[in-house]
């Protein structure tokens, strides 16, 4: 939907096919993830406009006639009222950063991080429609709605090429009032942006999750001797003869970053948390989930 | 050839690149190493960090100095070094290599060969022709031939055991060709006569080098025995310093294996050439003693063969006539004391107990009925020697029934006396002894007579059985051969009464000659004339005794006092019962230096070689540069996953630099106390990793099973080393034979055939579906018919159908492993076993077969991965798992017939033992 148009038919077919053939295995890969977390939380464990029958309560004045239950009622000397479980949709807002950094990985046999991001976008996507919340983008693209369709449309969206900047900022300005928001990218770029767009939000009672991507490499800082390290796309760099003697520092700096963002969170009351792509992506998928069930509410 | 100091260039120009060095220095280290460009999203943290400090953008002078020096060690190697240059002047005309050729050459032969082929190759490459001549060689021929041909024999070329004599050195003088030639002599040392002549000869006719070996020869003289000591002279030939060697005495211990009885070390004084070496050793010991040797060296005069000279043999003298006490001057026993003493162990007592300590010789004075006739005829055929004198009893016994086995010839009762004063006749003398008799040669007395004796019967075979009679015929000692040994009767007492033949001289001659005595010292010509002698092991240069071959006899003149030489070569000789060596070294021998007059070059065995260094110099650099590209990689920290990769490199270069572990090591103590502390099943380790890979697993498989269905509870089953571990604590050894399997040692045999008797079980599996029956085509059951035949196992038969296997905890028809069918095989039925009630009974062996045998990869069936999921299919679908659940119910009634032996066996007589309780 954001593609160009396309000059001539075969260009059109050959685009095609190439977002075809990335759109089902990422479809496919994210309803795998999902599977694993069928925890079985269905509803929302409150009374609420819904279908399922939740509890019965006795009846309080003001409760209409019709709401009582007799059924349930004959059986005692009080009225009850029926209540349904609650089955309000949510909206969710996705941002994954597809900046030019998050294209890193470490190590050829690692996926990188953009890929790991999508996919935990998209499976959080499918739980997410498959509880009957409203899932969609966080800039105006694609607004959230639920249904099938809207992971075909998010699907695609997330196959899009890469921007062509470092280092991505979140997008908060589409965010409906009162929403649930999902952030996920390595954060290794300017803070300010992403602690505009938490504020931003926090200012439409938006809360979620923030969920930083990074390659152990990133982590780790393995390297020796003389070395001149680019930005992915060579725009920054800097030179030093000595690796190794910065990896302290480097280190030092990454868990500030992180100290850093954690801060804002908790101070906005979002969910802060960090995952390296060596290791399964159930384990933050399983924390998104929680962490969106925990502000959702 | 530019040398300096023992160091020779061959391209000494190229040294001048010694000279760039300063400058790669200098270049070297304004250059720093490149830098290596990443892709790092993480470049946004580094921004602002600066670098701690700047040295490393100029290279490290370590790295420096390890470049230069690989560069120096090139330009070295380059230039051609050479340790120890040779600048030779080459000589012309034929070349004649003349060796001494004795046994003092064996101590350094092989470089003493090297040293000929190199002298060889020398006038090959110059173009000479050459000659060897060995001074022992029998009928010296000098002929000169092209270097190459004479080289062709060096291999052939061997010292000889003797030393060459004056007239050895003067016929090979005599051969000498006329005309001019070179010489190069390989002279042992030694000072001998005839040296002079022809070093004379030889500088006749050319230039004479002598090359001398620096190492010091060492002899030993015979044995002696004396004083109950055995003594013996150890010679060297340069008096020079303290030298101490260790002369040790070898034999063959009561096992018959040949071993070390006795050391002592020797000292020489400084300056003194001589030392002597004493042996104080029980007759036991002493008797076994076969060669006294130089520890260490390798040649025929460094050791001394023994014979009957320092051997004692055990006599038992057993008297009859115990009545005469107080005779003692008249007793026989007491002239055979005195005769026997100094040479021979004599032991008394009554025969019985003579024949329980079993000596060489049993003596019978005057025993006419032998109380134990049977154990002493025993004796004598397992090759005793029963030596009996007549006497009064003799003669007053009743000889006419039949022959006494312990009497050569059957004799008359009664005896005769002559030249008494009642009878006629003179006393009789002494015939001489026949050619052929033990006596022949010795002397015979005049003033032997004899008075009295006792008489053979006359018989067609008694002239064969006399071996000395007296003048008019009638025999005086007759001998006959009884199984291995013989049996020797004197007609005559064996003391004085009879005749003077005791008295005389001849009467320990005659023990001698029978080998009842030995001699003390060297046997002289006299007493070994009309003896022919037999060689039986020779002596070769190296000091090894080898087999004589079918060399002629020598007569005893020629042996008595002999120097060694072609004819007589040292070693053992033998005439009936008695041995003599004769050693490569005389008793008299003397070690002396060869001088060699001043003009002659002598010179040492190895010439200081030439080396060539520059390989040495260029692996070095080599391995410099490398350790640069090393170091350079490091230092650019482009030695990428070398941190992550570092603990598997280093087990790598170390598993690759080191021999390999020991993995023959005894079994460690927890091993042990792993395997005995609970069941364990095991497996042997085949060195074939996939198949104890497949086993381990399977035994865990089987393992599991029995946790989970029985009582027995296994621990981790274990791979079993059989040269090294104990088998004893472990229940089950599932043993797959590979086509290549290694054979175990013979220890390890011992230990299997222990364990099988013990009560162990081997599960042996061919793996091979066994498709020919077993043994019979595939190679795996070929291997196991090798591996199995060592092993003590029972006769076999496929297992019955009412065999204890098939009961022992499920009831099974078949035992299938990964295949299915053909039989298993298990210790057969005893032949005796009854059917009683509808199968054998059996107690051998605890009822439990030593081995199973079958070829149905049963540990295939039984693997089990790590998650507990089969490893391998078996069969196809259902049928397949019922097929693998046999196959551990069959595992199942392995372990239990091991553990439980005949329990099952039992329980068939349960309905029998219900019905008798009267239920």
């Amino acid at each position: 939907m954001t593609q160009p148009a396309p000059a001539r038919p075969a260009g059109l077919r050959r685009k095609a096919e190439a977002l075809a053939s990335a759109l089902p295995p990422l479809l496919a890969d994210a309803r795998h993830l999902a599977m694993t977390v069928q925890m079985g939380e269905h509803g929302r464990r409150r009374a609420g406009l819904g279908d399922e029958f939740w509890q019965f309560r006795p009846a309080h004045p003001g409760d209409e006639a019709r709401a009582i239950d007799w059924r349930r009622s004959a059986r005692a000397d009080q009225h009850f009222v029926r209540e349904k479980e609650w089955h309000a949709a949510q909206s969710v807002h996705l941002w994954v950063d597809d900046a030019r950094s998050m294209e890193f990985s470490g190590d050829g046999r690692r996926t990188t991080k953009a890929d790991r991001a999508r996919l935990l976008a998209l499976a959080i996507s499918v739980l997410l429609i498959r509880s009957g919340e409203r899932v969609g983008l966080a800039d105006p693209v694609a607004p959230p709605r639920s249904g099938e369709l809207q992971l075909v449309r998010l699907a695609q969206t997330f196959t899009a090429p890469a921007g062509d900047a470092d280092y991505g900022a979140p997008e908060a300005r589409a965010m409906l009032h009162g929403s649930r928001a999902v952030f996920i990218s390595d954060f290794l770029g300017d803070p300010s942006g992403v602690e505009r767009a938490l504020t931003l939000a926090a200012d439409r009672g938006v809360r979620g999750a923030i969920l930083q991507i990074l390659d152990p490499v990133e982590e780790a800082f393995p390297f020796d001797g003389r070395t001149i390290f680019e930005s992915m796309t060579g725009a920054i760099r800097h030179e030093t003869r000595r690796a190794g003697d910065l990896r302290d520092r480097y280190c030092a700096r990454l868990a500030e970053r992180k100290d850093r963002l954690a801060t804002f969170a908790r101070r906005v009351d979002w969910q802060f948390s960090t995952h390296h792509t060596d290791q399964p992506a159930q384990v933050p998928l399983l924390w998104l989930y929680h962490a969106l069930e925990r502000v959702r509410r | 050839m530019m040398v300096l100091g023992p160091i020779g260039f061959t391209a000494p120009w190229l040294l001048t690149g010694l000279i760039a060095l300063p400058v790669l220095w200098f270049l070297l280290r304004v250059v720093p190493p490149a830098p290596i460009r990443r892709r790092f999203p993480g470049v946004a943290l580094l921004l602002g960090l600066a670098d701690e400090d700047h040295e490393s953008d100029r290279t490290p002078w370590w790295l420096l100095l390890l470049r230069m020096l690989a560069v120096a060690a090139l330009i070295l190697g380059f230039a051609g070094p050479v340790l120890h240059p040779e600048v030779r002047e080459p000589g012309s005309g034929p070349i004649l290599i003349v060796a001494d050729g004795g046994w003092a050459d064996a101590r350094d032969w092989p470089r003493r060969k090297d040293r000929i082929a190199a002298a060889l190759e020398e006038a090959g490459r110059s173009g000479r022709a050459a000659a060897l001549v060995a001074v022992t060689g029998d009928a010296p021929e000098v002929v000169f031939r092209s270097a190459g041909v004479v080289a062709a024999g060096l291999p052939g070329f061997a010292p000889a055991p003797y030393e060459p004599d004056a007239a050895a050195y003067a016929a090979l003088a005599a051969a000498l060709p006329s005309g001019g030639f070179d010489s190069f002599w390989l002279s042992d040392g030694l000072a001998r006569d005839g040296r002079q002549v022809l070093l004379e000869a030889l500088e006749a006719r050319g230039r004479v080098t002598v090359f001398e070996s620096p190492r010091e020869v060492f002899a030993l003289r015979p044995a002696v025995y004396g004083d109950g000591q055995v003594t013996l002279g150890v010679l060297r030939a340069h008096p020079a310093g303290e030298v101490a060697v260790d002369v040790v005495g070898l034999g063959l211990d009561p096992a018959g294996v040949e071993r070390e009885l006795a050391r002592q070390v020797v000292t020489f004084g400084a300056g003194t050439g001589e030392a002597e070496a004493a042996f104080d050793l029980p007759a036991e010991l002493r008797n076994r003693i076969a060669r006294l040797e130089i520890a260490g060296q390798r040649t025929a005069g460094a050791v001394a063969l023994t014979d009957d000279a320092i051997r004692r043999r055990e006599v038992a003298l057993v008297e009859g006539g115990i009545g005469r006490e107080g005779l003692e001057l008249l007793a026989p026993g007491h002239y055979l004391r005195q005769a026997l003493a100094p040479t021979a162990d004599v032991i008394e007592g009554t025969v019985e107990d003579m024949i329980l300590a079993d000596p060489d010789v049993i003596i019978l004075a005057d025993v006419a009925r032998v109380a134990a006739a049977e154990p002493l005829a025993e004796w004598v055929e397992k090759g005793g020697l029963l030596v009996r004198f007549a006497g009064p009893h003799m003669a007053a016994a009743d000889w006419d029934n039949a022959a006494d086995p312990l009497l050569p010839v059957r004799l008359r009762s009664g005896g005769r006396s002559v030249g008494g004063a009642l009878s006629w006749g003179e006393p009789k003398t002494l015939a001489p002894f026949l050619e052929g008799s033990p006596f022949a040669g010795l002397p015979v007395p005049d003033e032997v007579r004899v008075t009295s004796q006792v008489m053979a019967e006359p018989g067609p075979d008694l002239a064969a059985h006399t071996i000395a009679a007296l003048a008019d015929g009638t025999p005086l000692v007759t001998r006959k051969a009884l199984g291995q040994g013989s049996v020797v009767l004197f007609h005559v007492t064996a003391n004085a009464e009879w005749s003077g033949l005791p008295l005389s001289g001849l009467f320990v001659q005659m023990l001698e000659r029978l080998a009842v005595s030995t001699r003390q010292a060297a046997l002289g010509a006299e007493e070994m004339k009309g003896t022919v002698w037999s060689v039986e092991r020779v002596l070769d240069a190296f000091g090894a005794l080898d087999d004589a071959g079918d060399r002629p006899g020598i007569p005893g003149e020629d042996l008595a006092g002999a120097r060694p030489s072609a004819r007589i070569l040292p070693g053992l000789y033998a005439s009936g019962d008695r041995t003599v060596a004769l050693n490569a070294i005389g008793a008299e021998r003397v070690l002396t230096p060869a001088v060699w007059p001043e003009g002659v070059t002598v010179e040492g065995l190895v010439p200081a070689r030439e080396r060539p260094l520059s390989g040495y110099l260029l692996t070095f650099g080599l391995g410099l540069l490398l350790a640069d590209a090393l170091a350079a990689l490091a230092l650019s920290g482009r030695l990428a996953g070398w941190r992550a990769g570092r603990g598997a490199a280093l087990a790598l270069t170390a598993a690759l630099l080191l021999p390999a572990p020991q993995a023959r090591a005894e079994m460690s103590e927890e091993r042990l106390i792993d395997a005995a502390g609970n069941v364990v099943l095991a497996y042997v380790r085949t060195g074939d990793a996939e198949v104890d890979r497949v086993s381990e697993a399977g035994l865990r498989g089987l393992s599991d099973v029995l946790f989970y269905r029985t009582a027995i509870e296994p621990d981790a089953p274990m791979g079993v080393d059989l040269e090294g571990d104990e088998l004893s604590v472990f229940t089950l050894l599932y043993w797959p034979v590979t086509a290549d399997a290694p054979t175990p040692s013979p220890t390890a045999y011992l230990r299997l055939n222990r364990y099988l008797r013990s009560g162990g079980m081997i599960l042996f599996d061919t793996r091979d579906a066994d498709v020919a029956g077993f043994g019979t085509a595939t190679p795996e059951g070929r291997r196991l018919q090798a591996l199995a035949a060592p092993l003590e196992i029972p006769p076999l038969e496929p297992v019955p159908q009412d065999h204890v296997l098939t009961r022992a905890f499920y009831l099974l028809q078949d035992f299938p492993g990964r295949y299915a069918g053909p039989p298993v095989w298990v210790e057969a039925a005893p032949p005796d076993a009854e059917l009683a009630e509808g199968m054998p009974f059996r107690n051998l062996n605890d009822g439990v077969t030593p081995v199973i045998i079958g070829g149905n990869d049963w540990a295939a069936a039984w693997a089990v991965d790590d998650g507990g999921w089969p490893m391998f299919p078996v069969g196809r679908g259902l049928s397949g798992e019922r097929q693998r659940e046999i196959a551990y119910r069959f595992g199942v009634n392995v372990v239990m017939h091991v553990l439980t032996g005949n329990y099952k066996s039992d329980q068939v007589h349960v309905p029998a033992l219900l019905e008798r309780l009267g239920q």
